[in-house]
């Protein structure tokens, strides 16, 4: 079974316990009413879907049901690296080169 | 009419009405481990930030734990980390957790769940096994010891588990998940026995 490590619980847990919840670092324009159609597509439909590593949203739902992100690569479905929501993107990743 | 309507309010909240609980007195037994349904109990779910957590624990009468998977007991009540700000405080004293804490001024939110959920006991050397016919932890003694507890899943439930010691756990699951985690642990049991 893959195991994620919760950043809050601070130890790996089973998969079965968390829920993906789309694509991490989407922030909601503080003006949503003044947006242009297209820009509110570009926020609300389109996610970026790469070939290789994605930060995601992960939530540890049966757990301590708190939300977190993570980096995956979407090629061989490995966790790279999770830290607490809030925090930003992390400038450097363990083991991958760039 | 209204007479009639309002006897029959009086004799529904009467405490002389009988109590049942959902699967009250199921139990089973398989070789080294006995799977049984615990007595009603008094519980909250409490959600606290940092700055409240002394007085709530003072006012609960025990230390809320801070450290993830890991629990407090003191005099028949257990408070069990959920999350960051999160614990389930159990009293199986018949003392009243939510009373308690409605005498703390700093900021929390305590809800009432006594009849929410059902306790499940499994104890016994094959106790481990059991659980984990349907939950994937590690509960190793080294993973899991005595006091450790954590929302988890079993099978397609969602449960909170408590090892009160090194062979004996308690299941927490909600009263609506009750009759498939009793038979679900039933089946771990005969399984772990066999
Ligand atoms: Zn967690």
């Amino acid at each position: 079974m893959l195991l994620i490590r919760c950043p809050y619980c601070e130890e790996e847990r089973p998969e079965l316990e968390f829920r993906n919840a789309g694509e991490a670092h989407i922030a909601r324009s503080t003006d949503i009413a003044g947006e242009s159609d297209d820009d509110f597509e570009k926020f609300f439909f389109i996610r970026s879907n790469p070939k290789g590593i994605i930060y995601e949203r992960w939530r540890h739902m049966h757990g301590c049901a708190r939300f977190f992100n993570a980096v995956r690569d979407t090629v061989t479905d490995k966790f790279v690296m999770t830290y607490k929501a809030g925090e930003p993107k992390p400038a450097k990743l363990p083991g991958v080169a760039k | 009419m209204a007479k009639a309507a309002a006897k029959k309010t009086a004799a529904a909240a009467s405490p002389s009405v009988d109590r049942r609980p959902a699967l009250a007195g199921r139990s089973t037994t398989a070789t080294g481990v006995k799977v049984e349904v615990l007595p009603p109990a008094e519980r909250i779910s409490l959600r606290a930030p940092e700055a409240s957590v002394a007085a709530l624990s003072k006012a609960l009468g025990l230390t809320l734990p801070k450290k993830p998977k890991t629990s407090a007991s003191k005099g028949g009540r257990t408070a069990l980390w959920l999350g960051p700000d999160e614990w389930l405080v159990i009293d199986e004293g018949g003392n009243d957790p939510l009373a308690d804490c409605a005498t703390v001024a700093a900021l929390h939110s305590a809800v009432g769940i006594s009849h929410r959920n059902i306790a499940i006991s499994v104890a016994g050397p094959a106790a481990e096994a059991t659980i984990n016919a349907g939950c994937p932890q590690d509960l190793s003694l080294d993973a899991f010891p005595a006091g450790a507890a954590s929302r988890t899943i079993l099978g397609k439930a969602e449960i909170v588990l408590l090892r009160t010691s090194d062979d004996a756990f308690r299941v927490e699951c909600w009263r609506s998940f009750s009759d498939y985690v009793f038979t679900f642990l039933s089946e771990g049991a005969r399984d772990a026995a066999g």
